[in-house]
């Protein structure tokens, strides 16, 4: 049957409090009697802290507390601390300081003298791994998988064996294969082997990560910005060493996360441990300098690959180095996720992956939109150009000859997915975007200005299951459809609830969200991050639901006669087949549900539920029918996203300046669950992506270890002069079979499609120069121009 | 002191009394907050510290008159935002970077986290709380920017609505080259420009 609500457009109820001011986050809750909590952090890259003497502080007049890394919980290294003495990086947090108000905090801190011993530092990987390298952290410079961290050196012999300006390929901590890729080599017609660099980049979230706490009845009640919601409460509890039930966590809305704020992060627990402190609410709000220290960054690679390829362009093996600079903690697996991307988005044939995570004395890494897919789809997707180039086949071609299908393989495993229409979205942007016609007229001249062309892809895994799902229908007849995704800002919370209203044929009116406040009865949902919520939670919202129609069957023949078989739903009634006057509308069910008791109306709960699920329905018993279910759908298999982004530029090769005169997202989301967000999506996705790819990178100063991108002009997320003023849109709109509506995620892939696909419009305007870094900025364009050599090292990481 | 309180006052105007206080709240019916979230002198003062007495003044807010005690280097954000309860307005950098604390003083947008309370007196100060008509009807840019669905997070949403609020009032019909001029001073890391934009175009279309 026709969906009503789902593929159709409507306005997301959180809408309206963003345009008028009144959507609340974690810096506009007030508490009364509330203190302000400040940070003093580390001024070093790597410090031992010897002694505190907060004596002077304390004895002002207003100055609370002072919270020290000796009276936090230890969280275990490599993991982000809550507070250190053993600063790795530059703006670490030291301790905290409560005050009345938030300047007297600030001037407390600096009447504290902390005495910081400097230990060594490095901010390059390949300087920590060679033999006389400094380790980053005093436990060692590498996270090892299934060993953890340790100290890892190459030798001279590994480092010699690098050519010129080629990347230095020792002993990997992490590797896997499938196929022969020596074989594929020799059958290649073209083989490339190219050393990359892509750059870290801070995440710029605009609402900084600040967070309000405060206790009541040992209860913590903490007001944070987090892009999940329920599955942020399990990890904070334990940052604050109390049970998940203990804790009140409201994230109403989330001022943009993009991979930093999906989990749990230390520094949210410090405000709460102040106030359990001091007794009193504190507020700890944080600044934008410090967000770059603390507001975590994606991971830089320093990579080499080498690929081989037949005459038609099809991909016959790869093999592919990765170094990742992981700051000063674990930095994420994006590595791995990169190589694993790689072996999906291309399919070659054989394919190896090496690669190590070292550690650098800069700030902690972790996923940003697309974590190891974007770096290596930016990394990737020229080079597929210059193999193109010199195969003399066309770059459109090049790609659709290694699109994954439906039975393509995943990763170093070879994992089957559960739909792939790589090739259809491909087709689709071509013809669209007319890329025969516009590539015809790449190289066009105009002045200095010279038009470009290109094509990009990306991918990543968009799906989970085994989460719960919960609705209430209340004696009023109204739904509520209790969602603890988050609100990350894509609106899918709300698309997914809404399958909960299609299944039990709802009016939209006639349903409200519960959300943001975990004290509303929220289920277990996986956190909104990784692309997962469209495929993962329409499972669980459709559960729920469905769960609520059996019950709704039930009341009906407990109350009108025969089997719940001879029932069906519609216009918000439960009615007799054959005979619709038998009927029962949900309101009067609902209540019905109530008088009846047991599961109907949330007094027994299903075993399989996670307790915080369990939770709520028992906060939730006697208020109406409760429909509450695990999802325990099928699910065989990766769940892929994927995306194609087209594009036309207008080169300026005196400046190095660009202009993006087109561009065209496609994505392969499965079915299309809410048009206007999903374009909303492609096109500011593909605003990251050009940021990613020519504007943004972290900058550190080699010989002292110290930022030098610590402000959004710095480190140059992209303003609205440095993208086009209007892109256009499509969907393969394919469903997937694996999700009961077809659906999966998308986020992420938009990004990486459209940043690599301006970095092959770059090279394809130069006439085939290939910078082999990111982000490429004007003066690399400019020196390629003039065939300067650049200001940087091949290998050189964090510059300019 | 009294030199720094001098060049805060406006020409010619005494410094209201406590006493005119009260009676101003009394005729107004506008208490501020009775928490004070930044430094307040009567609550704890640091004596001999230059420059952390406040001074009490009028500042006229989406059409209201609000009194409330401002110390000499109080950005407007923090007065609307800590003592006036006007949460609508964000701060995303407290540094002139991103323009989500964009309000309206005088018809010209302005980062409030850049500009002294004490140098808006007597102007007339707009922020996103003071678009919506007498009964809660949206300002034609909040409800193109819904119908365009411009916001993401949401974060930078009121300061784009001002923006565009600003724009509107002096270049009612902007190309849309225009529109992204204008609206260049404020970030939005989601990326929504497109979206924004749209919305800018609609409400010009249909105010």
């Amino acid at each position: 049957m026709a969906n009503v609500l789902v593929g159709k457009n409507f306005t997301p109820p959180d809408v309206r409090g963003k345009v008028t001011g009144r959507a609340k986050y974690a810096e506009d809750f007030r508490a009364d009697g509330m203190l302000f909590c400040r940070l003093l952090t580390s001024p070093m890259p790597h410090a031992r802290v010897r002694d505190i003497d907060a004596s002077a502080a304390l004895a002002m007049e207003g100055v609370v507390a002072v919270l020290t890394a000796d009276e936090v919980p230890d969280v275990q290294a490599p993991r982000n601390p809550i507070l250190t003495n053993e600063p790795h990086y530059v703006g670490a947090p030291i301790l905290a300081v409560a005050a009345v108000n938030e300047t007297l905090a600030e001037d407390a801190i600096a009447k504290i003298k902390v005495d910081l011993e400097l230990l060594p530092f490095t901010v390059d990987p390949l300087e920590s791994l060679r033999a006389d390298g400094p380790d980053a952290r005093l436990d060692g410079n590498a996270v090892v998988p299934r060993e953890g961290l340790r100290s890892v050196k190459w030798t001279a012999e590994d480092f010699a064996a690098a050519g010129d300006g080629e990347l230095p390929m020792g002993e990997p901590t992490a590797t896997w294969s499938y196929g022969d890729i020596e074989a594929g080599f020799a059958k290649s017609s073209v083989t490339l082997d190219e050393t990359f660099v892509t750059a870290s980049t801070s995440h710029h979230s605009m609402e900084p990560r600040t967070a309000m706490a405060y206790w009541e009845n040992g209860t913590c009640h903490l007001f944070g910005s987090n892009q999940s919601q329920s599955f942020v409460v399990p990890g904070l509890a334990n940052y604050l060493e109390i049970e998940p039930d203990k804790l009140v966590f409201v994230g109403e809305n989330c001022g943009g996360g993009f991979g930093s704020k999906g989990s749990a992060y230390p520094i949210q627990a410090v405000p709460a441990l102040m106030s359990k402190k001091t007794g009193r609410p504190v507020m700890m709000r944080i600044s934008r300098a410090e967000e770059y220290a603390i507001g975590s960054a994606r991971p830089g690679f320093q990579g080499r690959i080498k690929m081989g390829f037949r005459d038609d362009g099809r991909l016959l093996a790869c093999d592919l180095y990765i170094i990742q600079e992981s700051g000063s903690n674990s930095g994420g697996g994006d590595w791995n996720a990169a190589a694993s991307a790689l072996s999906i988005v291309y399919t070659p044939e054989a394919m190896r992956f090496r690669g190590i995570s070292v550690l650098t004395n800069t700030p902690p890494r972790g996923p940003q939109r697309g974590p190891g897919q974007n770096q290596i789809a930016i990394a990737v997707e020229p080079l597929l150009d210059k193999a193109a180039r010199k195969l003399g086949i066309d770059q459109f071609a090049i790609r659709r000859i290694n699109a994954p299908d439906h039975d393509s393989r995943y990763g170093g495993d070879r994992g089957v997915i559960t739909s792939a229409y790589m090739r259809e979205a491909l087709d689709k942007g071509a013809e669209r975007f007319d890329w025969t016609g516009k590539r015809a007229r790449s190289g066009e001249r105009r002045g200095s200005k010279v038009i470009g062309v290109g094509i990009g892809q990306a991918f990543h895994s968009a799906g989970s299951n085994g989460f719960d799902g919960l609705v209430r229908l209340s004696p009023e007849g109204t739904l509520h459809i209790h969602t603890g995704v988050g609100n990350l800002g894509t609106y899918s919370y709300a698309s997914t609830s809404r399958v909960a209203a299609e299944v039990l044929k709802c009016r939209w009116e006639n349903c409200v969200i519960e959300r943001g406040d975990s004290s509303r009865g929220l289920p277990w949902n996986l956190g909104q991050f990784g692309s997962t919520t469209s495929f993962t939670m329409t499972r669980t919202n459709y559960a729920a639901a469905m769960d609520a129609v059996a019950k709704l069957k039930e009341i009906a023949a407990h109350d009108l006669g025969g089997s719940p078989d001879d029932y069906d739903i519609g216009n918000e009634t439960v009615f007799r087949r054959g005979n619709p006057s038998r009927r029962l509308t949900y309101a009067a069910a609902a209540t019905r549900a109530i008088q009846l008791g047991g599961k109907f109306c949330g007094e027994e709960v299903a075993e399989d539920l996670n307790p915080m699920t369990k939770r709520a329905v028992r906060g939730l018993a006697g208020t109406g029918l409760i429909g509450a279910a695990k999802d325990t759908l099928e699910r065989q298999g990766m769940v892929p996203a994927l995306a194609a982004g087209f594009i036309r530029i207008e080169l300026d090769l005196e400046t190095g300046k660009f202009e993006i005169l087109d561009y065209l997202g496609v994505a392969d989301c499965g079915t299309v669950m809410h048009p206007q967000g999903l374009a909303a999506q492609i096109r500011s996705g593909a605003v990251m992506g050009f940021g990613l790819a020519s504007l943004e990178r972290q900058v550190y100063d080699p010989h002292y270890g110290l930022p030098r991108s610590v402000g959004l002009y710095q480190a140059k997320p992209p303003s609205y002069l440095d993208v086009p003023t209007q892109m256009d849109t499509d969907a393969v709109d394919q469903p997937d079979p694996q999700n009961p509506m077809g659906t999966k995620g998308i986020g992420e892939p938009l990004m990486g499609c459209a940043g690599a696909a301006l970095l092959c419009a770059i090279s394809d305007a130069l006439g085939g120069h290939y910078f082999n870094r990111t982000p490429v900025l004007p003066d690399m364009i400019v020196n390629a121009v003039a065939e300067r050599p650049q200001s940087h090292k091949p290998l050189q990481v964090n510059t300019d | 002191m009294t030199d720094q309180h001098e060049f805060f006052l406006p020409e010619g105007q005494p410094a209201p009394s406590r006493r005119e206080f009260i009676k101003g709240v009394i005729a107004s019916g506008v208490v501020v907050s009775s928490v004070a979230y930044v430094p307040t002198t009567w609550a704890q003062s640091t004596p001999g510290k230059s420059g952390a007495v406040e001074r009490l003044l009028s500042l006229n807010v989406n059409g209201q008159t609000r009194r409330v005690d401002v110390l000499p280097n109080e950005t407007l954000a923090m007065t609307l935002r800590y003592k006036l309860g006007l949460t609508g307005t964000k701060l995303g950098c407290d540094r002139a970077e991103c323009g989500a604390c964009t309000v309206i003083i005088d018809g010209v947008t302005h980062y409030s986290c850049s500009t002294l309370t004490h140098r808006v007196r007597g102007r007339q100060i707009t922020t996103v709380e003071g678009l919506e008509g007498p009964s809660g009807e949206l300002h034609p840019v909040q409800q193109a920017f819904m119908d365009e669905l411009g916001p993401q997070c949401g974060f930078c949403t009121p300061g784009q609505v001002m923006s565009a609020v600003a724009l509107l009032k002096v270049n009612p019909n902007p190309t849309r080259q225009e529109a992204r001029e204008a609206m260049a001073g404020n970030l939005c890391r989601c990326g929504a420009y497109d979206h924004y934009l749209n919305g800018v175009m609609r409400a010009a279309r249909e105010s």
